[in-house]
């Protein structure tokens, strides 16, 4: 009983949703019943695209020790750090919310911050299968300029929101990170 | 890419378990954790991603952004691209046929940039990660950003 009150508390919010949807669902039958579609499908495609994601994630966490990590993507680790950065982030797939768990994980490990950024700058915007077919619909012009944009944006982003963070603040998150 | 994704994962899980047992049991308690410790918020997004695109249909956002928008319509697709969260298999069809239907460069640029960058349905998953300051300056800085993107566009295009 206790088990099902805690879960019911960490569910509230999605109950709540749910609840809500129900209700537009009895008043506005068209479209409830198309929220409650598209709701299905996206789950379906978030399942779908995440159990290699965490799987890496808990394979990353057990594997990799964190001098690694520390030395390829913390303080000092310069270039090789936002490449590396930049590549997880490319190669992912999944929607941005997906990323904040493997940010958790880096961080975890003793990653830079603005490398954490820099990867979820990537994982947002310049995903390589995306680009494609960004290419295709939108043409070969709008998308290299979108891309050359974005890298300096995600590089400007990153580096900016770390400069605004006081040392304590940043703490924080990683004291966070290593409670998740 | 998935099932690049998938391959990969296969490939690193069983190499794991040929090298230790007991840690790739490990890691995919640990992955199961992590994975149900962010489930209650994933669920809420889908939920809310679901009843919002089934209001916000592409002939209003098409409405709403029209080459003739200017400026105004620049800032509406923008904050239509902040709170709307679509997958991007869907986002630049969308986009594609918006323009033939007589979006601007500028608005759409606008919109694909702050759809990808900016998430303000995902606002209390970041939070949890990256605490209040650093969720709102990396929004904040991915919105005006979003804002150049679509002058450059505007100009270029």
């Amino acid at each position: 009983m206790e088990k099902l009150i805690k879960i019911l508390k960490r569910y509230k919010i999605f109950i709540l949703l749910f609840a809500i949807n129900l209700i537009i669902l009895f008043l506005y039958p068209s479209i409830g019943k198309k929220s409650m579609e598209l709701s299905l499908k996206n789950t379906f495609e978030m399942l779908s695209v995440i159990p290699p994601i965490f799987i890496l994630l808990g394979l990353l966490d057990v594997w990799v020790k964190r001098e690694t990590m520390v030395k390829y993507m913390g303080e000092g680790s310069g270039f090789i750090g936002i490449i590396l950065a930049f590549f997880i982030g490319s190669a992912a797939a999944g929607p941005l919310y997906a990323a904040f768990p493997v940010a958790g994980v880096l961080l975890k490990k003793g990653s830079k911050l603005s490398n954490v950024f820099i990867m979820l700058g990537a994982w947002s915007t310049t995903k390589i299968p995306l680009l494609l077919f960004e290419a295709s619909s939108m043409g070969v012009k709008f998308t290299l300029l979108r891309l050359v944009l974005d890298l300096f944006g995600i590089g400007i982003i990153a580096y900016f929101t770390e400069r605004l963070l006081a040392k304590d603040e940043r703490k924080e998150i990683y004291t966070k990170a290593l409670n998740q | 890419m998935v099932t690049a994704l998938y391959i990969i994962a296969t490939i690193a899980l069983f190499a794991s378990f040929l090298k230790s047992k007991d840690k790739t049991m490990l890691s995919l308690k640990k992955a199961w954790k992590s994975f149900e410790n962010i489930l209650p918020q994933f669920l809420s997004i889908l939920v809310i991603i679901g009843v919002m695109l089934a209001i916000l249909t592409p002939e209003q956002i098409s409405h709403l952004v029209g080459s003739g928008s200017g400026w105004l319509g620049v800032i509406i697709a923008a904050i239509i691209g902040s709170i709307t969260l679509i997958p991007g298999f869907v986002a630049f069809p969308l986009s594609a046929a918006l323009l033939q239907n007589g979006a601007g460069y500028m608005q759409i640029a606008a919109f694909i940039s702050t759809l990808m960058m900016v998430g303000i349905v995902t606002l209390p998953v970041e939070m949890k990660y990256f605490g209040r300051k650093a969720t709102i300056t990396r929004n904040v800085s991915a919105f005006v950003f979003s804002l150049v993107v679509a002058f450059v566009m505007g100009v270029v295009m």
